[in-house]
């Protein structure tokens, strides 16, 4: 019975294929809407995850806090040195790794290739907190990192400017104006969330940068890595205490540094682009009840044209019942399909935005599967009134109507 | 021939329209009943009220008044959901106007009823086929109504109204559309479902040699049976 019914709507939507197209055009726009607004988004909210990830776990960062520029600074400014990394070294409770660090942008050349690329001086500690892997060689050894030796490892986008295919072991690249010998490759990272290709890089022993690149005793960043199941907001207090005691900073008197918890940062990046998500998908949404209303229009205008059918239907023995799920099921079959194609459309979009933005392309069952039960739902809903319209007729009314 | 007691029974039906003073009395007091197997033409000018009492007969309407008894229930009191059921169970309809699904084969349409009775779809298909052929059809089962003539398209709905082996065939002016030589076709065929299944038929029309085919015929006038009587030389 059920299926004699699916049958008949399917007969009815391909008499009037053109109607239909236009009727189904409401929801498949609605639903692809929908469908490519949370598949982009979850996409976004799970690549600035993997960005959160690729700066390393649970990672903190110091910075010297910097004078405003109107001049109405209230903390005595001040660089970070090698007593505010020991304190935290000797005080720290929680932590997995701290690392110095000192950075600048450098140009390196390797035969006719040249870049400006981020060059770091760093702690061996360095890659443990950016949970930094190699992909080839070594890195620097305790001795090589004391002793300032030209030794250096470099990132993916380097090594394959200069080195293509070959064996970048031993090889010399010029940085600055420091000959340096390459020992190992470091594991693709890929862009940051801040659109920075952190591939691009050379990392030397912050004793060899300091020396060899800039000429000064120069930290920039401090890097600590907390430990699992320690909250970063823990470690970040503690982190606070320590600096303002290195630092000598008076009760009352405020921080000449600055501690980020990537961790916040990432967090509160991933709850924006999950509130946009949604909220693109409520108005997504909206359209979808306006392909809703497409679908009772055009039910009604079906209605009245079938009267007469309806008269005979009744005339021969069906029930309102029979009738009422007649057009039900014609309803819901029209707003399925739409559903179905919406999706097929919505993927495709999303698909192509994941190409251009380069954010995975994360499509989700779930959504998938609502999108299905709701389109149908709006077509049992919104299909109600009109077959309900069509069941009360009188079939002798029905009957007489041209 | 006849049961114990009659296939359909008026007693006293009224059928009023609006109120007050606007109001229209189709059908004021009228008294007949009909037993099973009998063919009765039902005649009498437009306004007669032969119409109103067709549509009472075949369950589609209800009286304002007096008793409507079918097969010895009070038809006339019964819900809309059990009048369907006593449409699909008992009745059969053919209309003037052939009144058959356009773009749905011959086959199909007579399927219809059987389909609102639940018949597996395979059983439904060997009636159909077993019905157009005894309406004379074989060979047409799979045409459109637009593909047939208006004499076979009277045949694909009197097979329809018969595909479920019905007590009672409503007609409404069967042969209204259609001219002497099919009229003629339609009404053997008719009047030879009466002999030989026993069917008892209600048929309305206006034309003398078409009413001729029935054994009895019921004039109305102004709501009213006017005559009721036997067509001694008929068949």
């Amino acid at each position: 019975m059920l299926w004699e019914t699916v049958r008949l709507a399917l007969r009815s939507v391909r008499r009037n294929v053109l109607r239909s197209f236009l009727t189904l055009l409401g929801i498949v726009i609605g639903v692809a809407a929908v469908i490519a607004m949370l598949t982009i988004g979850s996409g976004t909210t799970e690549k600035v995850k993997s960005d959160i990830a690729q700066l390393g776990s649970n990672l903190l960062v110091v910075r010297a806090a910097r004078p405003d520029r109107s001049g109405s600074t209230s903390f005595t400014p001040r660089r970070l040195d090698e007593k505010d990394v020991a304190g935290l070294v000797g005080g720290l409770t929680s932590a997995r790794a701290v690392s110095a660090a000192a950075q600048s942008t450098v140009r390196v050349v390797f035969g006719a290739q040249n870049t400006a690329a981020d060059v770091t001086g760093a702690d061996l500690d360095y890659f443990v907190a950016r949970d930094w892997g190699l992909a080839e060689g070594r890195l620097f050894t305790e001795s090589e990192a004391r002793g300032g030796t030209n030794v250096c490892v470099i990132g993916q986008t380097v090594r394959t400017l200069f080195f293509g295919a070959g064996d970048p072991d031993g090889q010399s690249i010029r940085v600055g104006k420091m000959s340096c010998r390459v020992i190992g490759v470091l594991e693709s990272k890929g862009t940051s969330g801040f659109g920075q290709d952190q591939d691009n890089t050379v990392v030397m022993p912050l004793t060899t940068y300091q020396r060899r690149i800039v000429g000064r005793r120069n930290i920039d960043t401090i890097y600590v890595s907390a430990m699992d199941g320690v909250a970063t907001s823990d470690v970040q207090e503690e982190m606070e205490t320590i600096l303002r005691e290195t630092r000598r900073i008076a009760p009352g008197a405020d921080d000449n540094f600055d501690v980020r918890d990537m961790t916040q940062i990432a967090d509160a990046m991933a709850s924006a682009t999950a509130t946009m998500t949604g909220m693109l998908g409520a108005v997504a949404g909206v359209s979808l009840l306006v392909g809703g209303i497409g679908i009772m229009n055009i039910m009604l205008v079906s209605v009245t044209e079938r009267t007469r059918e309806i008269g005979i239907r009744l005339a021969i023995g069906a029930h309102e019942r029979h009738i009422l799920v007649q057009f039900l099921v014609e309803a819901t079959v029209l707003s399925l399909l739409g559903g179905l194609i919406g999706i097929a459309i919505g993927l495709a979009l999303a698909g192509a935005a994941s190409l251009a933005l380069a954010i995975p392309f994360a499509p989700s069952p779930a959504v998938i599967l609502l999108a299905v039960g709701f389109s149908a739902l709006i077509g049992m809903v919104f299909g109600f009134f009109p077959a309900l319209r069509g069941a009360r007729l009188d079939p002798i009314v029905a009957l007489r109507h041209e | 021939m006849s049961a114990d007691r009659p296939l359909i029974r008026f007693d006293g039906v009224w059928k009023t329209y609006g109120r007050g003073e606007a109001s229209v009395h189709a059908l004021a007091g009228v008294s007949f009943s009909i037993d099973r197997g009998e063919f009765v033409a039902i005649m009498g000018p437009s306004g007669s009220g032969k119409s109103t009492a067709m549509n009472i007969v075949g369950c589609l309407d209800m009286p304002t008044g007096g008793r409507h008894g079918f097969l010895g229930a009070d038809a006339g009191r019964l819900d809309r959901g059990r009048r369907a059921t006593l449409r699909n169970r008992y009745i059969g309809f053919v209309f003037q106007g052939y009144n058959l699904l356009a773009r749905t084969t011959a086959a199909e349409n007579v399927e219809l009823p059987l389909i609102y009775r639940g018949v597996p779809a395979s059983e439904r298909r060997q009636l159909a086929m077993q019905a157009l052929a005894e309406v004379g059809l074989n060979g047409r089962e799979h045409h459109t109504p637009a593909e047939l003539s208006g004499g076979q398209q009277q045949r694909v709905a009197i097979a329809r109204a018969i595909v479920t082996r019905p007590m009672l065939l409503v007609a409404d002016e069967p042969t209204g559309n259609l001219d002497t030589a099919r009229s003629h076709e339609i009404m053997d065929l008719l009047t030879r479902l009466n002999r030989e299944f026993g069917l008892t038929v209600v048929m309305v029309t206006h034309e003398q040699d078409v009413a001729g085919y029935a054994d009895r015929t019921i004039r109305f006038l102004d709501g009213h049976v006017a005559s009721d009587t036997l067509n001694a030389e008929a068949a």
